[in-house]
């Protein structure tokens, strides 16, 4: 029997010596690792886009993660590039961000806040996204956005359009690059008053959710401010099907307008509802009755038909447009997929390219670096000219299109004609204006996480 | 005053849509005992048979015209629809601007098919298990249906207007004498209430007038017997679900120029019409056709600007209030008879 001198004591204490030597290291690595969440240590760089996969925007969705893949696909060095030809900022050189591969995972929002969150959740904690982008409903957008400044990533909405989310509920690791309820309302409204005069009486029929409320007063604020009467002002469920009774009662009300602050679904609806009423071809108050759909987009009117001919409305961009960076866009989309992009296809490319550019100008991927790069930045060749991503809500501030639906398409993608180009002057407001939350609104602190 | 004509008119058809459907439930749990949750996706597939016959009807052979570029600057592909060049451009444009009544004579035996392929195949083999199974089977169909219409026309909604003729709408205020622009109504709505009456007449006349009918009806109320007496009351309880999809489907093909179909309206309509059925009272084909119309008359009230004033939220739960209401001071529903469900 042999004799060792190893004792339950001295086990203890050398086992833990060399337990601490082991760890030391690890310890440092972990520290410097954990700078901040999910910073990427391969060759690679992994992004999150949480998209509607499913449910009533599913076909939104995936006109934005066709714009994702074609973005990933030109920031690592593939197709034709793109808007990065015209983008005015020249950080970006095709070979990924900061030399790293760009790759990515996809999440479905399924336009429902709770689902949205689970799947950012797991893109942040399982696949290591260090930046999640998308979504194609404001509920979402603020919902994510939440998640994401508590998790320490960057959010870049995609297509979200109520006030709030760079208003009341802004954050300071979040970003958007499409317009709001208060750009539609001061955009239309100049061009309602040239057309259809300053002596009007609005009815109002308002989807019952944040994104409603802020349109709803948007609008109403910018026409009463030039002289509309508001008649009245009814809230419809959103999972409002059949919209007759609310659009029945409109004409008696003595209203010579209707405005529809509603989306997807409720839009074709409800403007489907209005035209079979004949509201249209009606005289009220001596004028012809006048439909306004504050927020258009391509696939809306697709669904809506014939129904959308004449009717204003603002959109954030359309494919249209005939400067360089539309173009370069138009080109490179058509190209790949056999048709023109959408509003949020065009807006999600953006914030992914405008997210890219940042870390690289930033040379860090760090949200705290990557925000001080957007915020006040100022940059061109994006499709809606001149464009500023303001220090103090985080919201971008650029020209906005007022549309009308064409009387007469050349094709099925040729639905909507721009009227009018809104000067960015006429749509900016003061960072604490009332519809924005006011002075207490902020921002907050910038959130690195871990 | 012209409120209350306006709103008796949005619930008719509206109630209309409600008693088809509530209809068709009622035929198959009172033929068969099976309570089918797959029935709003039948509705959904009727709308999109008018769909699939209006892509049929524009199926279209591609022309490059050189003379015109599409967004890309490449020449233009023009569609012409094959209907042009068989029967010409004028009448090509009005069969394709028909093409939701022509929907109709499509629907019929596609729908049949439809029900009797849904019968035999999976609810045949649920008859003798717990209405909860039958419940979840059901509905687990409905979801499938609907996804797999979503896979092949997408999530949006897809615009199926009425033929031109009834495009607009009628002014029911001028010829009652009241101010003209007041009580207005379209008429491809007029239309859909005077489409469901007939239906609803034509489905009471089967079943009232016809030996087959009477058969059914013998069956409804005692099956056993009727099977004592050598008649194979399964065979015919099979055509019965296939007639309820019939109806369930030609209700959805008339709804298309109402509101665009999309994959999940069948959920939209399903779950009030339950509440229609038992309002009605289980088993009772009058009283579903009756409360069909009574709530959605109801639900129209409860949308008025005036009413909502004084009762905010009252549109989304009045369905729901009455139906407890009805239930709580007649249990078996407004026409239910005793016995049914009850065992």
């Amino acid at each position: 029997m042999s004799k060792t001198d190893l004792t339950r004591r001295g086990l203890l204490k050398t086992s833990a010596i060399a337990g601490a030597g082991v760890a030391l290291p690890t310890i440092f690595t972990a520290s410097s690792a954990a700078a901040f969440t999910n910073e990427p240590t391969g060759d690679t760089v992994t992004l999150g886009f949480n998209v509607p996969q499913s449910g009533p925007y599913a076909d939104e969705g995936a006109d934005e993660l066709r714009a994702y893949e074609l973005a990933v696909e030109h920031l690592n060095g593939g197709g034709d590039g793109g808007m990065m030809n015209t983008f005015s900022s020249n950080a970006l050189q095709g070979n990924g961000i900061l030399g790293k591969k760009v790759e990515y995972v996809t999440g479905d929002t399924q336009t429902k806040a709770d689902a949205a969150r689970a799947s950012a959740k797991s893109m942040i904690e399982k696949d290591g996204a260090v930046m999640v982008t998308g979504g194609s409903s404001s509920g979402v957008a603020v919902a994510v956005q939440a998640l994401c400044q508590e998790a320490g990533i960057i959010f870049m909405a995609g297509l979200t359009h109520s006030n709030d989310t760079t208003g009341k509920d802004r954050k300071a690791n979040g970003f958007r690059h499409f317009f709001n309820s208060y750009m539609s309302g001061a955009a239309l409204a100049p061009v309602l008053a040239a057309n259809y005069g300053t002596d009007r009486k609005a009815y109002h029929l308002t989807a019952d959710y944040n994104w409603g409320y802020t349109t709803e007063e948007a609008v109403r604020a910018s026409t009463e401010a030039m002289g509309w009467e508001t008649v009245a002002a009814v809230k419809t469920p959103l999972t409002q099907t059949d919209f007759s009774s609310y659009i029945a009662p409109v004409l008696q009300s003595g209203a010579d307008v209707l405005v529809l602050n509603h989306y997807g679904g409720n839009m074709v609806n409800s403007l489907t509802n209005a035209v079979q009423f004949g509201l249209r071809e009606k005289q009220v108050n001596g004028k012809n009755f006048e439909i306004v759909v504050p927020l258009y987009s391509r696939l809306m009117a697709k669904g809506a038909g014939a129904n959308v001919k004449g009717i204003f409305g603002s959109t954030n961009w359309h494919w249209s447009l005939q400067d360089e960076g539309s173009k370069a866009f138009v080109k490179s989309f058509g190209t790949k997929y056999g048709f023109p992009p959408s509003q949020a296809a065009h807006t999600c490319y953006v914030q992914a390219m405008l997210y890219a550019d940042a870390v690289e100008r930033a040379g860090s991927f760090n949200p705290c670096a990557v925000g001080e790069a957007l915020e006040g930045f100022e940059f061109d060749g994006m499709g809606n000219g001149k464009t500023l991503y303001r220090a103090e809500d985080h919201q971008c501030f650029k020209d906005v299109l007022v549309v009308r639906g064409k009387e007469n398409p050349e094709s099925e993608f040729d639905l909507l004609e721009i009227v009018e180009v809104t000067p960015v002057d006429q749509v900016t407001y003061a960072p604490d204006h009332p519809q924005m939350g006011g002075a207490e609104a902020t921002l907050g602190e910038c959130n690195p996480g871990a | 005053m012209e409120a209350i004509i306006l709103q008796i008119l949005n619930g008719l058809d509206k109630g209309s849509a409600y008693a088809l459907i509530a209809l068709g439930l009622t035929l198959i749990f009172g033929t068969l005992g099976v309570v089918n949750f797959a029935h709003g996706a039948l509705f959904m597939i009727g709308a999109f048979c008018a769909v699939t016959l209006s892509r049929i009807l524009t199926l279209s052979r591609t022309v490059v015209d050189e003379t015109q570029t599409d967004f890309l600057g490449n020449p233009l592909e023009v569609q012409v629809p094959y209907v042009y060049d068989w029967f010409g451009q004028a009448t090509g444009d009005a069969i394709i601007d028909w093409a939701v009544p022509l929907s109709i004579l499509f629907a019929i035996p596609v729908m049949m098919l439809i029900g009797v392929i849904m019968e035999r195949g999976l609810i045949k083999h649920f008859y003798n298990r717990p209405h909860a199974d039958q419940i979840l089977v059901t509905f687990g169909l409905a979801i499938v249906l609907q996804e797999i219409i979503k896979f092949y026309y997408g999530a949006n909604p897809i615009p199926t207007p009425a033929p031109d003729a009834f495009r607009g709408s009628f002014d029911f205020g001028a010829m009652l004498g009241l101010d003209p622009n007041v009580v207005i109504y379209p008429y491809w709505r007029i239309i859909y209430f005077a489409f469901a009456a007939v239906i609803i007449g034509a489905v009471f006349a089967f079943l009232q007038f016809t030996t087959f009918g009477m058969v059914v009806r013998a069956g409804m109320a005692d099956r056993e017997t009727v099977q004592l007496l050598g008649i194979n009351i399964d065979r015919r309880f099979t055509i019965m679900f296939g007639l309820a999809a019939a109806v369930a489907g030609l209700a959805g093909v008339m709804y298309t120029p109402i509101n665009s179909p999309n994959y999940h309206m069948g959920m939209d309509f399903l779950v009030l019409s339950f509440v229609v059925v038992v309002v009605g009272g289980m088993g009772s084909l009058p009283g579903a056709v009756l409360a069909g119309f009574l709530l959605g008359i109801l639900e129209s009230f409860a949308s008025m600007r005036e009413v909502l004033e004084v009762l905010p939220g009252i549109n989304q739960i009045i369905i729901y209030l009455v139906a407890i209401i009805i239930l709580l001071t007649r249990p078996r529903g407004l026409m239910g008879r005793k016995g049914v469900m009850e065992d």
